[in-house]
């Protein structure tokens, strides 16, 4: 029987209600939970978004869009379906979709996590029938030590790359990561610590986040210092490719390092060649999984991008009905345990 | 543990060798001796004997961990690692241990030997909830035996080096032969320096470099030693005191596993040490390596075992006369005085020297190396001392240019450790008719680059998953190198080869294009030789 939203070709599709939400391919109308990129493809003819995401989607698929922001809590009817955004915590702007028809409620989290964020609104429960999940960390080695920590270390790694006069090059997803890397360094008193440079990627994302309201570390684009800059007492903040690339050069000597979620193993880490891991993810880890769909109430659970075998498994195990559900990005590489390529930390 | 895990941390942290030296030696300075020595050797590759079985550890931390077995085992897929898997698994530390590292060897982990396994069992999950995440981590490492940090010994030797003031090559020569882990044999490594009276110690190997460049820059072909180079068990057998002590290369003590050169030990004058090559021997030459293995796998020897396989060394060097260390005498100095000493028709064979009057003749005798057993050449220059570890100019190993092979990729499995979660280690296949028959696993030859192309590769053409090993598409061909090559009953190919590696990938081949059993098997000896 039809179900209220199904994956078709392009994606979760909710026939009903005639649109999709985050397709991996351009379509009619396309509600999308954040502007990452393996969530925003550009293309579609409409696009319906949380309002503080607004800008950072129009940066992602172009200017001329037709983008429809909605407040968080509000709702809109698409063909009699209704459908609300609410926050989701990932990034800013990034929200769960509800969808509600008749007596049916489904939310589709997107990407989530239950940390506070000074960058963005607060992940929101809400209940719901089936809920969607992403299960990037769904494996209980995924616990995620106390952010306070975290940026003590990457102090205490700053510090000591500036008494051996080096360079301290910080790897971190340019859009989301890096701005909460500058609020967290701000907010914990560090930021004066010593010049933050930034890559071009990530100061476009800096620039939206600063319009946007939100108090981020003071940074300059690196690309725009001049050639004689002293980089021995800097942090630099760059997309992780930016890691071996001709543009890493100008800052040696230097020390790398890595703010994400795999950081937590060892290997991820050492394939990478980093120096440093810091634990820190913009996604739920294990017991915040579960911990979401345990507030979600739902009957039944949809497990997509990431570990999802597992986690269907132990919901399985918890008397939840639960499925995988894949998800154009991660294909079958979760399952083993691979980072997907164009995962998001 | 606190030092400890704070040390493994920081050596994990770096791939450079001086800062790992730097953290060994700010380690070593700051605790007291009896951490030092058991740092030591847990760095150098030693350890207890191990205690615990895997399976009983896993059990133990999966009900600490309140998980089923089925989602560790997820989990220790991910994270390739089982010490850590457990460390990350275990619950959110509530303490943290300030307790010294040998009181933790010492005190907590060798008493285990004696207790039961409900004891061990205690023991252990008290020792994890004293412990924070790390020195958990440390101490799993420590009782799993997988030690690996990316310090070899020579390593530890700097930073001892360093601590003590005195020269590497005396902390190594210290650091070898028998010894426990204790304070005294500590603060006996990093006394001054002193006649050193440890009757069963060898002497650091010294380890040629392959050769680099053509044969012709070496220079007069007449400053050079010439030797074959052979393929057995580089060994040390030393004579002090009326006893004998075989030791391998990688420090182990071999002299139970050797009889023969035990009783050799008692032909020798007193005073005496020899560097040379363990090979199974028969009729003047070498029998195939699979024999050595035969012997070299049993914990005791049978009559027949031994008539079968008899060993000699074939001796390469003399490092110790009449007691004294000779290393620094010139080459041919020690290759008259290991002429000397050696007993006629004993288990000890002087390695014959190769004459040449050019390298082109000698080019030419290098042919001759497979029919006798040997890998190349060693080449030694006249005039020079007995070094210590593996050092460029005075001795170089010039080897036989490897077989190979073009063969098909046909299953791939997920390393371990830095390869854990990728594709990395592959069975490849050779054409017999319309099939592909496995016949070589190789792991190593491989870019990062092209290891990550052909891990996409992987996921995207398997065709069947038998727990973590993929079948995959037979599309992908590579040029697999190989040392030595001998028939064998146990492989389905019939064939067994060594040291096989991936020499290239063979981009511009088809599956079809790829060699065949018959191929290989033209390789292979006269049937007679394979049986020895």
């Amino acid at each position: 029987m039809d179900s209220l939203l199904q994956l078709a070709e392009n994606g979760l599709y909710c026939a009903a209600g005639d649109f999709y939400v985050d397709p991996w391919r351009p379509v009619d109308r396309a509600v999308v939970t954040h502007a990452h990129s393996d969530h925003a493809c550009p293309g579609s003819q409409a696009y319906l978004t949380a309002r503080p995401g607004e800008a950072l989607l129009r940066a992602r698929v172009g200017g001329e869009a037709a983008i429809q922001p909605l407040d968080y809590g509000a709702s809109v009817a698409l063909n009699g379906i209704r459908v609300s955004l609410h926050p989701a915590g990932h990034i800013l702007g990034s929200a769960q979709v509800r969808i509600e028809s008749g007596s049916e409620v489904w939310v589709v989290s997107g990407d989530y996590k239950l940390e506070p964020d000074p960058t963005c609104a607060a992940f929101e429960p809400v209940a719901c029938d089936t809920f969607v999940t992403e299960s990037t960390f769904g494996l209980p080695i995924y616990r995620w030590p106390p952010q306070a920590e975290v940026f003590a270390e990457i102090r205490n790694w700053w510090a000591a790359n500036q008494q051996a006069g080096k360079a301290s090059v910080l790897f971190a997803y340019s859009l989301g990561k890096a701005q909460r890397v500058l609020a967290g360094l701000q907010a914990n008193g560090y930021a004066a610590a010593g010049p933050i440079y930034t890559h071009g990627a990530v100061e476009n994302f800096c620039r939206l986040y600063r319009e946007a309201g939100i108090a981020l570390a003071p940074t300059t684009h690196a690309g725009a210092a001049p050639a004689a800059t002293d980089w021995s007492r800097a942090l630099i903040l760059a997309p992780p490719s930016a890691n071996g690339t001709l543009w890493m050069r100008r800052f040696a000597p230097l020390s790398t390092g890595f703010v994400s979620g795999w950081m937590r193993i060892r290997g991820a880490r050492r394939r990478r060649s980093l120096d440093r891991g810091f634990v820190l993810s913009d996604h739920a880890d294990w017991s915040g999984i579960l911990s979401a769909i345990r507030t979600a109430g739902a009957s039944r659970v949809w497990v997509t991008h990431g570990y999802r075998a597992p986690v269907v498994e132990w919901l399985g195990q918890q008397g939840i009905e639960a499925r995988a559900v894949e998800a154009r990005f991660d294909g079958e590489q979760d399952e083993t345990g691979v980072e997907p390529a164009g995962a998001e930390p | 543990m606190k030092a400890f895990a704070e040390l493994y941390a920081a050596l994990d942290e770096t791939t450079k060798t001086n800062e790992k030296v730097e953290a060994l030696t700010r380690y070593f300075s700051r605790v007291p001796p009896a951490d030092a020595a058991w740092a030591a050797t847990f760095l150098i590759g030693r350890r207890p004997k191990r205690l615990l079985e895997s399976r009983k550890l896993a059990q133990w931390a999966i009900a600490e961990s309140g998980i089923p077995e089925w989602l560790f085992a997820e989990c220790y897929h991910a994270v390739g690692d089982f010490a850590e898997t457990i460390a990350l698994l275990l619950p959110p530390a509530q303490s943290s241990s300030n307790l010294p590292l040998h009181y933790w060897i010492e005190e907590r982990l060798l008493p285990l030997r004696e207790a039961d396994d409900e004891a061990r069992r205690i023991s252990l999950v008290s020792a994890w909830r004293e412990m924070d995440e790390r020195q958990r981590f440390a101490w799993n490492k420590i009782i799993t035996g997988e030690f690996r940090v990316g310090v070899s010994q020579s390593l530890v030797v700097r930073a001892v080096a360093a601590v003590s003031g005195l020269d590497a090559a005396v902390v190594s020569h210290r650091l070898m032969g028998d010894w426990q882990p204790t304070a005294a044999f500590w603060t006996q490594l990093v006394a001054p320096a002193a006649r050193d009276a440890v009757v069963s110690r060898p002497y650091p190997f010294f380890l040629a470099y392959p050769l680099e460049g053509a044969i012709e820059e070496l220079g007069d072909i007449r400053e050079w030693q010439v030797e074959w180079k052979w393929d057995g068990i580089r060994a040390q057998v030393i004579h002090r005191n009326w006893r004998t002590f075989v030791w391998s290369r990688g420090e182990e003590l071999m002299t139970d596993r050797f009889p023969e050169l035990e009783a050799l030990g008692a032909q020798l004058p007193d005073g005496v040490v020899v560097d040379g090559e363990v090979l199974p021997w028969r009729n003047g030459q070498p029998l195939p390596f699979a024999q050595m293995q035969r012997r070299i796998g049993r914990k005791v020897l049978s009559p027949r075992i031994l008539s079968e396989v008899p060993v000699v060394i074939v001796a390469y060097d003399l490092l110790e006369l009449a007691g004294e260390d000779i290393r620094e005498r010139p080459l041919e100095f020690r290759r008259a005085r290991l002429e000397e000493i050696a007993p006629p028709d004993s288990a000890l064979i002087v390695s014959s020297v190769v004459r040449a009057h050019n390298w082109q003749e000698l080019t030419v005798r290098r042919q001759e190396a497979r029919t006798r057993k040997v890998e190349g050449f060693m080449l030694k220059r006249l005039g020079s001392p007995y070094r210590v570890g593996r050092r460029r100019g005075d001795w170089w190993k010039w080897k036989i240019e490897p077989y190979s092979v073009d063969a098909v990729l046909i299953y791939a499995q997920p390393g371990h450790g830095r390869r854990a979660s990728l594709f990395t280690d592959y069975t490849f296949g050779l054409w017999d008719g319309n099939e592909l028959v496995p016949f070589a696993k190789a792991y190593s030859g491989l870019t990062d680059e092209e290891i990550r192309q052909v891990d996409a590769f992987v996921r995207a053409n398997t065709i069947e998953k038998f727990g973590p090993v993929r079948r995959v598409q037979p599309e992908l061909v590579f040029e697999l190198a190989f040392e030595g090559i001998q028939r064998s009953p146990r492989h389905r190919s019939g064939i067994a080869v060594r040291f096989p590696r991936m020499a290239r990938w063979r981009t511009d081949k088809k599956a079809e294009e790829a060699d065949t059993l018959d191929t290989i098997r033209a390789l292979l000896p006269p049937a007679a030789s394979a049986t020895g």
